[in-house]
């Protein structure tokens, strides 16, 4: 359906998680006759340009109105369309929150919605355009799935995965252009399960969306000080990936939580829930955003700001490390 | 034209279902039901349903038939009174509303086979909703008609704009939206709460064909309903009495959601019976 090279790998890197969307709907729109993308005016910063004119059949534009955007949503794969909705994180969760918790989780409607440019890569238009909140509000709404793709190539894979459920779906794209490459190569991509990149001992650091590629160079970072460390990709935040946290929470000193998101309501919560269950559980870090609106700038200075560049990161596990 | 004996039989059936209506609340009594919004809505329902609509019991599903939506979810006991009428589910499914694991909640549940298109509840969705199945039917050439009955304070909501502004742009004239004009919302009349007065002037300059009928009236009902001819969206502003059809329950508001005694119930039954 989506053809997996070293040049798309390279390409999707090149252009980004927005652009990337675009490419990867318009692959599938050529064999999906009953897919439709609706829009709340943003067709152009979802990459989505060539979709439209190629398959205006395909393809609905509300205008700037989301919740009218979910609703339409709902009653096109209420007549068996499968639809994509998408536009920038903030308004694609906040802005339509009721929409998304009557007439998708709580109908049973298996719409997919794209939260364009989640995290902190707007910075520079300030908190109205970052997305701190995305995960916490919708993992509260019962029946949902929440993908958080780390690269190119994870885009690609939860767009295909959410094809294959029923339920509503969910999926966060955090980062920019020139977006790091977490996988080289074609994957095993299942919702649920975490795929783990390195293998360490002792410390398991579970990440999603970008931080996983901070992750890796955080583990690099951490080799060199003699800390070994595990690193997980938790591509699917709901539902979680129980089975494997909880052996983290049994074999590890310690469990590390990195995300682009506020650290209550997210990933951080979200393994902090489960691991609370496991007897004689480890201790836990959670980075992210901690709970503040961050002064806006470009997104290297959030986050910084928010202790999530990969040197942050390193220190953050070599002081909690020590401290136990 | 409404011929007279289907004029009578329309007007029998809306005495049929006022009826179950009021014993369903009576059933629940104690508790409280929404009363006053159904029995203002039950002559627009039953034009519907029993005069203009197509559909197939037997295949809920069937892909051309017409949809309806009650985006006034809460005024769900005139809905589940024709859909049981109807043979959707039986008259002691139609008891359970409202009880401990009933299909039949306070504000209705998607469920097909029941004949319930969508879920409402949450007022100003179901606009929306209608729409998507209005754009479905036009991208795939399929001849059903979608219909969408909302409350006039359920206008208050801003999503009912979105959708306002949404069906006229993409030429939807296979839609139809009616507002149930009774005059009141919960706390008050719709002009103490929020002035939503000329609803056909307001639709009209965002694009819709707007006609106001009396929305009890089933010659007037069938005069709109039967014929549509136009190009546009259309919205039919039913002038409706909110608890129409019995002395205590017309226009007083306390049955927006009020509890049914068996005094009540007597005096209702007989008022029915002398009609």
């Amino acid at each position: 359906m989506v053809e997996i090279t070293n040049k798309s790998i390279k390409n999707w890197s090149i252009v980004g998680p927005r652009p990337t969307l675009g490419l990867v709907l318009f692959e599938i729109a050529k064999s999906i006759e009953n897919l439709m993308v609706v829009t709340a005016d943003v067709s152009t910063s979802a990459g989505l340009d060539r979709y439209r004119k190629t398959f205006p059949e395909k393809f609905v534009d509300t205008g700037i109105s989301e919740q009218n955007m979910i609703g339409i949503a709902a009653g096109l794969a209420d007549n068996g369309y499968k639809v994509f909705t998408t536009t920038f994180a903030p308004f694609q969760t906040l802005r339509c929150l009721d929409q998304i918790k009557v007439d998708l989780a709580y109908s049973e409607i298996g719409v997919t919605m794209v939260g364009l440019a989640s995290g902190l890569i707007q910075g520079p238009l300030g908190n109205t355009h970052c997305c701190i909140e995305d995960i916490g509000v919708l993992r509260s709404i019962p029946n949902i799935v929440i993908l958080s793709p780390a690269d190119g190539l994870g885009i690609a894979k939860s767009v295909v995965a959410s094809l294959q459920t029923d339920k509503p779906v969910y999926i966060r794209l955090t980062g920019g252009s020139n977006h790091p490459i977490v996988y080289q190569n074609d994957v095993d991509y299942v919702i649920g399960k975490f795929n783990q990149l390195v293998e360490g001992e002792g410390i398991s650091i579970i990440a999603t969306g970008t931080m996983v590629y901070n992750s890796l160079k955080a583990a690099e970072l951490l080799k060199q000080k003699g800390i070994s460390v595990s690193v997980y990709d938790a591509h699917t935040i709901k539902p979680l990936d129980e089975e494997t946290v909880k052996k983290c929470a049994e074999k590890n000193r310690l469990i590390v939580t990195i995300e682009e998101h506020n650290v209550y309501g997210g990933l951080g919560s979200s393994v902090a829930e489960c691991i609370v269950k496991v007897k004689n559980s480890t201790t836990h870090l959670a980075l992210g955003v901690n709970d503040v609106f961050l002064h806006p700038g470009d997104y290297n200075f959030m986050l910084e700001q928010a202790g999530l560049l990969p040197e942050q990161i390193a220190e953050s596990i070599i002081v909690a490390n020590s401290a136990l | 034209m409404l011929d007279p004996e289907k004029k009578s039989f329309l007007d029998s059936i809306s005495k049929k279902i006022r009826k179950k209506c009021i014993e369903v609340a009576n059933a629940k009594s104690p508790n409280a039901t929404h009363l006053g919004g159904a029995l203002s809505s039950v002559d627009i329902l039953v034009m519907l349903y029993y005069e203009i609509m197509k559909y197939n019991v037997s295949k809920p599903d069937w892909e051309l038939r017409d949809r309806f939506f009650l985006s006034k979810g809460h005024s769900v006991l005139g809905y589940y009174s024709i859909l049981s009428d109807l043979g959707y589910f039986s008259d002691e499914e139609l008891h359970s509303y409202g009880k401990n694991l009933t299909k039949l909640p306070g504000h209705p549940v998607r469920n097909k086979s029941m004949g319930i298109e969508f879920t409402n509840g949450s007022l100003g969705m179901g606009l929306a909703v209608a729409i998507g199945h209005s754009i479905a039917a036009k991208r795939r050439n399929l001849n059903y008609h979608t219909y969408v009955l909302m409350g006039d304070g359920e206008c208050n909501e801003g999503s009912v704009w979105e959708g306002a502004m949404a069906a006229p742009h993409f030429k939807l004239n296979n839609l139809t939206a009616i507002i149930d004009n009774n005059g009141l919302q919960q706390t008050g009349t719709n002009n103490e709460i929020l002035k939503v007065e000329d609803f056909v002037r307001r639709f009209e300059s965002f694009g819709w064909e707007a006609i106001e009928v009396d929305g009890h009236n089933h010659e007037e009902l069938y005069k709109v309903f039967s014929v549509n001819e136009s190009d546009k969206p259309r919205i039919i502003i039913g002038k409706t009495i909110k608890g129409k059809g019995f002395s205590f329950t017309e226009g007083n508001n306390s049955w927006h959601h009020g509890v049914m005694t068996k005094d009540l119930y007597n005096l209702a039954v007989e008022e029915l019976n002398k009609k």
